[in-house]
């Protein structure tokens, strides 16, 4: 079914508000206005439900008064029976908003003869009309008359005269009937309401019951023809409009923090978009829960309204749980600003439980919803039935700009299986997929957690490891060994052992240093040492010479003395002496 | 039956149709045969006083209604069969 322009629709057709959350939607626009609707379903499917807030949304939010004529039961039981859904019509009836009118037949009492018409319904109903001036009509269920008057055959002819007579007075009527064996009611009140006709089911598969609608027929105009299914909630009664919901939501640039500093760094420094979806998964005790806690936490921390439901624990024991990871709830509980929507997954339908979140949701007007888990929700459903309801819910909240995070249970168990292989078909729909795993190694058991996928932005593609401790949840980089990631102690040992290692490192350094300054030392003495040899050698060679010229001056005196003293004949070829 | 009750009985028609005036009728005649002296007969015409419809729960037209003696009993209908209507009213018939 394609969603169907409101313009168009509107333009072929008038249409009267139901006010009816989704049901407008799925019939682009509401009920026939100024037509009869026919509503029909077996006992206890919420045909009044719904037929007492066409009436009461009629007459509250449209300025269009309506007349309830009930065949079955009285005014005060019926005005005590909606009171639960926060419908007061005593206090509409004194408005003269709603106009209630017991229509009762006691067939013991009544004695039949000769010719009748229910000229009396008529007036009656005709003067309710006009007392309140009256658009909309509801006769539930026209179909005790059968039980009360023996003659169907003046019966029938005077209901279709009826509907017929609402019709020329444009009463947007709603006709409640019995579902039928073989027909759509028992006694075939659709061949005279024919204009729309709305089923409601109430079916119970594999112990737990869902409410399902249905437009049957709606003559002139389109209309959604799948079985929504719908919640009889404490505001009356709300429909999913699952294929309605068209791919259009805002997508705004502001981001949130997730309350965890270091989960923010490794979503690109600033956290995830508001109004989008965080999927967080992991096995068992991977602390999904507290993540989920953490970021309701910082919602309420911004002063923004914080939801969660709770699918496995308590709202008590959820508090006194993060209490002991030093995340305080109990404050944001009493102030308001957190709610905690605590029930078992296996109370309703999967369908039911969304509607209800739905409802919710609506109520309380979150800025951020926490669904933990997402995964016990599907437990007894398959794949194909959870993937679309989960949709709606997402596409849901998206629409209504709620930053969501789902945590979902990985069945694995042990952090070898492949993480896809855990999902329930949801990861195409999620924003941000962050992905906690249990590494055991070196006899202990740690948290990684990374970053599987982030849309829009840019993200870590490095694994942490995921501390929970009395401090709070604190992010830690994991030590990168050879073939495998170090955590915890192992990660800290390796930390200490990095530290001395620098530390030697560093007095290593040292030591070298004086060393070569201790060498260049020894160098520049041996230098000196040398410098002074050279000198002295230099002084001794001077002095030497010195010596030898004196002694050569000497002897060349003493020679040309001895030359003399021999009288100098043969004296000129005589051979020097030398002293030496 | 006691022939000293007094038969307080309400006729709930709508306008002057054929029916309304073939009960009325009637009525008077089985009244006047079976009930002379003992009874009451006050018509209401709901298109007048539509307001009366709900206290009496009327939903056919013509509606007998025997508002004494006790329990209300109703008659739907023209009144034609006088049988039915001395049954409906709890009426002993006068054998003439």
């Amino acid at each position: 079914m394609k969603p169907k322009r409101r313009s168009e629709s509107a333009s072929t057709l008038p249409k009267a508000p139901t006010g009816i959350t989704g049901l407008d939607e799925i019939t682009g626009g509401g009920l026939p206005a100024g037509r009869p609707t026919l509503v029909c379903g077996s006992a206890g499917c919420g045909k009044t439900m719904l037929a007492v807030e066409f009436l009461v949304r009629g007459a509250v939010e449209f300025g269009e008064p309506g007349v309830f004529m009930m065949f079955e039961e009285n005014a005060a039981e019926l005005t005590a029976n909606v009171r639960s859904l926060g419908f007061e019509l005593d206090k509409l009836v004194k408005q003269k908003k709603i106009a209630l009118d017991h229509v009762h037949i006691e067939r013991s009492e009544i004695e039949e003869t000769g010719e009748y018409d229910l000229e009396g319904l008529f007036i009656r109903l005709g003067h309710a009309i006009d007392s309140i001036g009256a658009k909309r009509v509801v006769l539930d269920t026209v179909e005790a008359l059968f039980a009360g008057l023996p003659n169907h055959g003046i019966l029938r002819a005077e209901l279709r005269r009826l509907f017929r007579w609402l019709k020329d007075r444009g009463m947007t009527a709603v006709i409640t009937g019995e579902k039928g064996e073989a027909s759509i009611t028992r006694y075939g009140l659709e061949e005279y309401v024919a204009d729309c006709v709305i089923t409601l089911d109430h079916r119970v598969t594999e112990q737990i019951s869902t409410r399902r609608l249905r437009v049957l027929k709606y003559r002139g105009s389109a209309h959604g023809t799948n079985e929504y299914p719908f919640l009889i909630g404490e505001r009356g009664f709300s429909l999913l409009p699952i294929t309605s919901l068209r791919l259009d939501h805002a997508a705004p640039a502001e981001r949130l923090s997730t309350g965890i500093a270091r989960l923010d760094e490794m979503l690109g420094g600033q956290g995830v978009f508001r109004g989008s979806s965080v999927h967080v998964s992991g096995s068992q005790g991977t602390g999904k829960t507290s993540i989920g806690a953490k970021f309701a936490d910082a919602a309420c921390r911004r002063g923004e309204r914080a939801l969660i439901f709770a699918y496995e624990e308590s709202s008590a024991q959820i508090v006194r749980n993060m209490r002991s990871i030093g995340i305080d709830l109990a404050p944001w509980l009493e102030k308001g600003l957190l709610l905690i929507h605590a029930s078992r997954p296996a109370l309703s339908g999967l369908e039911q439980h969304l509607v209800a979140m739905h409802d919710t949701v609506k109520a309380f007007r979150p800025a951020v919803v926490v669904v933990d888990p997402i995964s016990n929700l599907t437990l007894e459903h398959s794949e194909t039935e959870v993937m679309p309801t989960l949709m709606r819910l997402i596409d849901f909240l998206k629409q209504q700009q709620i930053t969501s995070l789902f945590t979902s249970l990985t069945t694995g168990g042990s952090g070898t299986s492949a993480p896809e292989d855990s999902q329930v078909g949801v990861s195409s729909l999620m924003d941000t997929w962050l992905l906690l795993r249990n590494v055991e190694f070196n006899g202990e058991r740690n948290r990684l957690i990374y970053v599987l996928k982030s849309r829009g932005m840019a993200h870590s593609n490095q694994v942490r490891e995921f501390v929970l401790s009395d401090a709070g949840i604190d992010l830690v980089d994991v030590y990168l060994g050879a073939d495998r990631v170090l955590t915890g102690t192992a990660r800290v040992a390796q930390a200490a052992h990095e530290r001395s290692a620098a530390e030697l490192r560093r007095e290593d350094h040292e030591r070298k240093l004086r060393q070569l300054a201790a060498k260049r030392k020894a160098i520049e003495a041996q230098i000196a040492a040398l410098n002074a040899e050279g000198e002295a050698e230099a002084a001794e060679v001077k002095f030497a010479i010195a010596q030898e010229t004196l002694q050569e001056k000497t002897t060349q005196q003493n020679s040309a003395a001895m030359a003399q003293l021999r009288g100098g004949g043969k004296g000129g070829n005589a051979p020097k002496k030398g002293p030496r | 039956m006691n022939k000293t009750k007094t038969y307080e009985l309400r006729l709930y028609v709508a306008g002057q149709t054929a029916k309304s005036l073939a009960a009325f009728a009637n009525l008077q005649r089985v009244c006047e045969t079976h009930l002379a002296g003992q009874y009451r007969i006050e018509v209401i015409d709901l298109v007048k006083t539509p307001q009366l419809a709900a206290g009496d729960q009327i939903l056919a037209v013509p509606t007998l209604v025997r508002r004494l003696p006790h329990p209300i009993k109703k008659i739907i209908g023209d009144l034609s069969n006088e049988e039915r209507v001395l049954v409906g009213l709890d009426v002993q018939p006068v054998n003439e």
